[in-house]
């Protein structure tokens, strides 16, 4: 997976657990929770969401990493680019 | 061939006769476990609100998942009954917080997140005063300000500081000390602050704030909701969703032992009320009660001496009395008139003690009108609970516990009649359940109703590092309790177990790797 898939993909998995969310004009560089009305447990979703997807395993020490599109995106580029896109 | 000549009543006659004469005195036993497969990737045990989502999460990430219940019906403490004249009775459908909405919708699915409604009104009414809510944080802050004279930083700070807590913060502190920065001798202020969430949880002044920040913020983000439908509809939709995620459900199934070799979970040994069973499996979600999960289901010997001194150390929250009472079929009550819930109280200040005693000066009102099942026929009904010891009704010898239970409902009528004049004679059915019938259903050390204290969360949450594979999920340390709180903790724990099987490479998995390599290697 490209970065483009990677955040292609993030933004899918968004729109299934905020779906009353308008993701049009999300700010990459900007963090999530000041821009959408996420708390912990959506954090846990996407957790959840990619080891369901893909198998990637994201550590409790790294959901920080999650934090923007732009860091979520940098974290998971190492272990997504084998995936073959579906 | 006898079979083929011997059909319909008769056949059936006869093989009844055939059963009854083995065991003259039992009928055949249902094996409830008969269906069952040999091994499951979990196995949850128990089904309160956290192991069934537990159950339907872990199902949905694609484990095996088997749920077993000790009663005859899925809920645990989120459950109902029913009396003959149509009448349904909830035991904990008092009221839950907003984020039921979304973590229903997320969790199980959009028809069941549907029917959360917010209720209409909440009351109080106590010596020190008489109000009505809606139990949002904008309304508290008027009444704080015009009602109880406060000023508005004060409050704005309050909210501000309960709404900034969490779990990370410092523990020392407790809900009193809180209370005491911001509303120095307001006991008044306390009660109303705190009356309601000593009833949604059971925690009193004595325990962390952060317990109540957090609880109290949530209920105040927008107000205190329901479900339309009642407590049987809402379970009934959730089994048919674990049905569709496909988790194997065995009621009447009570696991007796986990058993660990190698300091991994290995089987459970599940007495099935017609047979007793042995299922393997790779882990366990204990929805039992964190002290049984440890002592009784696994074995102290099992764990480090340090983590059984601290689940020794862990205090159990109070038990419950309701008195459930069933209005005429052609009775009704006004909501308007009423609200959906009232905090009354006789008792001059909020006391902890007090609110335990057996003599009983604080009552909270749950009143059930049609609306609540607005497709059955037309009910009205009326729950009152109160906080209760265990102790004070465990030992009584049975004709002193029928005159104590007997006189729990006289005595609620009474308080009853100020709010729903002659309720005496507006009234088709009246009984009472105390610590001992919540301990028998439930199966709760000491009829348990909110877990536990504090303490419970962290015991919880380090069991999978004595034990691999090893977990709980239910009502501990007052946050995770209710039934949002339980829901919730019931998928962070589901998690844990996703990412723990994955990698230990658990067998289902491989059988999905294998699955792929054999469809592969056939094209």
């Amino acid at each position: 997976m490209t970065t483009t898939d990677i955040k292609k993909e993030i933004l899918d998995i968004l729109e299934v657990i905020a779906p009353d969310e308008d993701l049009t004009n999300l700010d990459d560089a900007v963090n999530f929770r000041d821009q959408l009305e996420l708390d912990s447990m959506d954090f846990l979703d996407i957790v959840m969401e990619l080891r369901k997807r893909h198998r990637v395993q994201v550590p409790e020490d790294d959901y920080i990493q999650l934090a923007s599109m732009n860091s979520t995106v940098a974290f998971l580029e190492p272990l997504m680019k084998d995936i073959v896109k579906a | 061939m006898l079979s083929c000549i011997l059909s319909g009543p008769l056949r059936s006659r006869l093989a009844s006769f055939l059963s009854f004469s083995h065991q003259p005195s039992n009928p055949m036993p249902k094996d409830f476990l008969k269906h069952a497969r040999d091994r499951y990737d979990v196995v949850v045990i128990g089904s309160g609100l956290a192991g069934l989502t537990s159950a339907n999460i872990l199902a949905r990430q694609g484990r095996s998942v088997l749920l077993l219940e000790q009663h005859y019906k899925l809920g645990g403490m989120a459950t109902w009954f029913k009396r003959p004249g149509g009448h349904i009775f909830d035991i904990s459908l008092h009221g839950f917080p907003f984020g039921m909405v979304k973590s229903c919708r997320r969790y199980w699915s959009q028809e069941i997140a549907d029917s959360i409604v917010q209720l209409d009104g909440v009351r109080f009414d106590n010596p020190m005063f008489s109000m009505w809510t809606s139990f949002t944080r904008e309304d508290f802050t008027n009444q704080l300000i015009e009602k109880f004279g406060l000023a508005e930083e004060k409050v704005t700070a309050f909210f501000d500081k309960a709404r900034s807590m969490n779990f990370y913060d410092d523990q020392a502190m407790t809900t009193r000390e809180l209370f005491d920065e911001f509303f120095p001798g307001r006991e008044d202020v306390i009660r109303l602050l705190m009356e309601p969430i000593t009833y949604a949880n059971g925690s009193t002044l004595e325990d962390p704030a952060i317990s109540y920040g957090i609880v109290f913020s949530n209920f105040m983000s927008k107000g205190v909701f329901t479900f339309q439908g009642g407590t049987d509809k809402l379970i009934h939709q959730m089994e048919a969703e674990l049905k569709k995620s496909g988790v194997d459900i065995a009621i009447k199934c009570d696991a007796t032992k986990i058993n660990i070799a190698g300091e991994k979970v290995v089987s459970v040994e599940i007495d099935a009320k017609g047979a007793t069973h042995t299922i393997l499996c790779d882990a366990v979600v204990s929805n039992a009660n964190i002290r049984q999960t440890i002592f009784d289901l696994v074995g102290e010997e099992k764990f480090d001496r340090g983590f059984i001194d601290d689940a020794k150390a862990v205090r159990l929250n109070n038990s419950s009395t309701q008195v459930y009472m069933a209005l005429q079929e052609d009775e009704r009550l006004d909501v308007k008139e009423l609200g959906d819930l009232l905090f009354s109280s006789t008792a001059p200040t909020f006391e902890t003690e007090a609110l335990l005693s057996r003599d009983i000066t604080s009552r909270t009102f749950s009143f059930y009108y049609p609306k609540t099942r607005p497709h059955a026929p037309p009910r009205c009904l009326i729950v009152s609970s109160t906080n209760a010891n265990y102790h004070d009704w465990a030992d009584l010898p049975e004709d002193e516990y029928a005159a104590s239970k007997k006189d729990l409902c006289e005595t609620t009528l009474d308080a009853l009649d100020k709010y729903v004049p002659n309720i005496r004679e507006r009234v088709v059915h009246v009984e009472a359940s105390t610590p001992r019938s919540f301990k028998h259903y439930t199966h709760h050390p000491s009829g348990a109703s909110f877990g536990t204290k504090f303490e419970g969360l962290a015991v919880s949450r380090a069991l999978p590092q004595q034990i691999t594979g090893l977990y709980h999920a239910g009502s501990v340390g007052i946050i995770m309790s209710g039934w949002l709180g339980a829901m919730n903790y019931g998928v962070i724990v589901a998690n844990e177990v996703d990412s723990q099987l994955m990698n230990n490479n658990s067998r289902s998995t491989g059988d999905v790797e294998r699955s792929i390599v054999d469809d592969v290697a056939a094209s």
